[in-house]
């Protein structure tokens, strides 16, 4: 699915103007961004282009100077990331954490887990351990996860394709409005970057856009619908996988190429 | 034909065919295997080396498995097992306290006082008490959260502090117990529970355990623990207020020594504030030998229970068998080398 070009469809979430500046640099200056339904956008750009920045504004990791963002339409303003979080927007971080000594359905649940219904939950504060774990093996069936050994398992003794897998479920069981991916494949082998990459296409055909950001060229045009790209702290353009080849990507990125003239 | 076509078609190929996801298979050696299950069930090995070791104290000397020996050995191990308790909860969070003896004696100190010195009645001196332990170990957690102070600098600090005033206020005086009320030495009190001699002090200690296995296990304030433990900034990023989490588990561990400190009164019949000098090591022993890791995050207090045991009956048992105190404490301290060791090996489970 390509973005809707038409000005009827609003975006799940839209950075106008985002600035940013430390001292006497900044981050991002005038910052854009818009992510349609049922999309996966990625973010690319050299070191210090701002895309970091940019992401970090919308999961609420920092708060810019000047600027809005709108999420579906109505403006808000995050001061923290649980307040991006309770909004619905999940981010998933590079470092993906996760408690390695507890097990799956412990981390798919850390910081919400649920409690027993009536007094045994109220008074005694007693999880419901076992109604945590049958969610936890839904929501990893419902993407594709199904077969890890047992779900009690501790998340340490996953492989790195396994735990990204853990985070990404995490992130799309209770996300609702959009999931932010901070450089999903940057530790991964060729075989579980792909399992991965299949994973975000899951979540976006089950209905929760994507934000990407990521170095790896050959999985941002293999799974992007869209592809941002930043330079100087601005949006320099727009493109697809099939509008430019990936050396012309890196050349507008780099600034040894005008970018085209954007078409949001 | 593009190279973004090209690689459209290859992905489509290899997704086409989807072998079973995330799969994982490896042929494992007998020593892979018992790291495995010891890393799954970090009780399992100080359980084996408690039975080993009462099988083999049994067997130098029978007086040992008799009903009236286990029932003292209890009594012997109760102050530690309570004080590391507490101890478990700081290490779980990857901290340590290092005043842990100091916060139960200086506790059991001003209870004993509040009583005697200030006719203050023994229900209420005892509440006090409680609550000055409390308030030491909130000190350490207000120090370890707030000032972001290392937890080992902060209770080496506490630790000299508390032993101090402990000092000044008792004037280095020890309250006799049959000068207090019968509230402070009640802890003391033995009941016959089927053939065993329990005492009152035993019994708060093995019910604070049970419940704090509760709620380590089954509350989500228990899983925060292990994953502030763990990794304090993914449990931050999970949305864990790990400050929380911190500051509580120090005030928590200063009730649980400020009990110990009362079951202390019990066991000696007074409130001394010289003795328990060795009580802050040996709860980070007691923690160790159950293996809970140092590093946080592993382990447990079912594990704790078994190294307090671990501790009292290499104590009781070389007794027994005519071996002299000092080597005793060799003994131990070996043990403690074993113990980590092992950890360290445990640790070291391969994905």
């Amino acid at each position: 699915m390509t973005a809707a070009t038409t000005v009827t469809v609003t975006p799940v979430i839209q950075a106008k103007g985002l600035t940013k500046r430390y001292g006497r640099v900044t981050a991002i200056e005038s910052g854009d961004l818009e992510l349609y339904p049922r999309e996966i956008l990625a973010v690319i750009g050299d070191n210090g282009a701002g895309k970091s920045s940019l992401i970090k504004a919308l999961s609420g990791a920092l708060i810019p100077d000047s600027g809005e963002i709108y999420l579906d339409g109505k403006q808000v303003h995050f001061h923290n990331p649980m307040e991006a979080r309770a909004a619905g927007i999940e981010t998933v971080y590079q470092t993906l954490a996760v408690a390695p000594g507890l097990d799956i359905a412990d981390n798919l649940f850390l910081g919400r887990e649920e409690r027993r219904p009536g007094p045994l939950g109220s008074v005694f504060r007693m999880l419901d351990r076992r109604h945590m774990r049958s969610e936890a093996k839904r929501h990893m069936s419902e993407l594709g996860i199904g077969t890890l050994q047992n779900i009690g398992q501790a998340v340490e003794s996953l492989s790195g394709g396994q735990r990204q897998a853990v985070a990404v479920a995490r992130a799309a069981a209770f996300g609702s409005k959009l999931v932010i991916l901070d450089e999903p494949t940057a530790a991964l082998g060729v075989k579980e970057g792909n399992r991965v990459l299949q994973l975000i296409r899951d979540v976006r055909d089950r209905g929760l856009p994507v934000i990407l950001i990521s170095h790896n060229m050959p999985h941002v045009f293999e799974v992007a619908d869209r592809i941002q790209i930043m330079r100087l702290g601005r949006r320099a353009a727009v493109i697809t996988s099939k509008s430019h080849s990936m050396s012309e990507a890196v050349a507008i990125m780099t600034g040894a190429a005008a970018p085209p003239p954007l078409v949001a | 034909m593009g190279q973004a076509e090209l690689l459209g078609l290859t992905m489509a190929t290899e997704t086409a065919t989807r072998e079973p996801e995330f799969e994982v298979h490896h042929r494992e050696s007998l020593g892979l295997r018992i790291q495995h299950v010891l890393h799954g069930n970090p009780v399992l090995g100080p359980l084996a080396v408690l039975i080993v070791a009462i099988i083999l104290f049994s067997i130098v000397n029978t007086r040992f498995f008799s009903a009236a020996n286990l029932s003292l050995v209890l009594a012997q191990v109760t102050v530690i097992a309570t004080l590391a308790l507490g101890q478990t909860l700081i290490i779980l969070t990857a901290g340590i306290d290092l005043s842990a003896g100091a916060i139960a004696v200086f506790s059991s100190i001003l209870m004993a006082n509040f009583a005697t010195k200030l006719g203050v009645p023994g229900w209420l001196a005892l509440i006090m008490g409680l609550l000055c332990g409390t308030a030491m170990g909130a000190f350490n957690g207000f120090l370890v959260t707030t000032l972001r102070l290392p937890p080992f600098i902060v209770t080496l600090g506490t630790l000299t502090m508390f032993f101090s005033l402990n000092a000044v206020v008792s004037k280095s005086e020890t309250v006799r117990g049959s000068d207090m009320p019968d509230l402070m030495t009640w802890t003391g009190t033995t009941i016959p529970i089927g053939g065993f001699r329990l005492t009152y002090g035993s019994i708060i200690m093995l019910l604070l355990f049970a419940y704090f296995y509760y709620a380590l296990t089954w509350t989500a304030w228990g899983k925060h623990v292990y994953a502030t433990g763990d990794d304090v900034e993914a449990a931050r990023l999970a949305g864990i207020r790990t400050d929380h989490v911190l500051f509580s588990v120090y005030t928590v561990a200063g009730l649980l020594y400020a009990i110990g400190g009362w079951i202390l009164i019990g066991r000696l019949a007074s409130a001394s504030p010289n003795v328990g000098t060795e009580y802050n090591l040996d709860s980070i022993t007691a923690v160790v030998l159950g293996g809970t890791s140092l590093f946080g995050g592993r382990g447990g207090v079912i594990g704790t229970l078994i190294g307090a045991l671990i501790v009292g009956v290499f104590r009781n048992g070389l007794q027994l068998a005519g071996v002299e105190v000092v080597w005793q404490g060799f003994a131990i301290g070996l043990l403690v080398l074993v113990a980590v060791s092992l950890d360290q090996w445990i640790r070291k489970v391969k994905t």
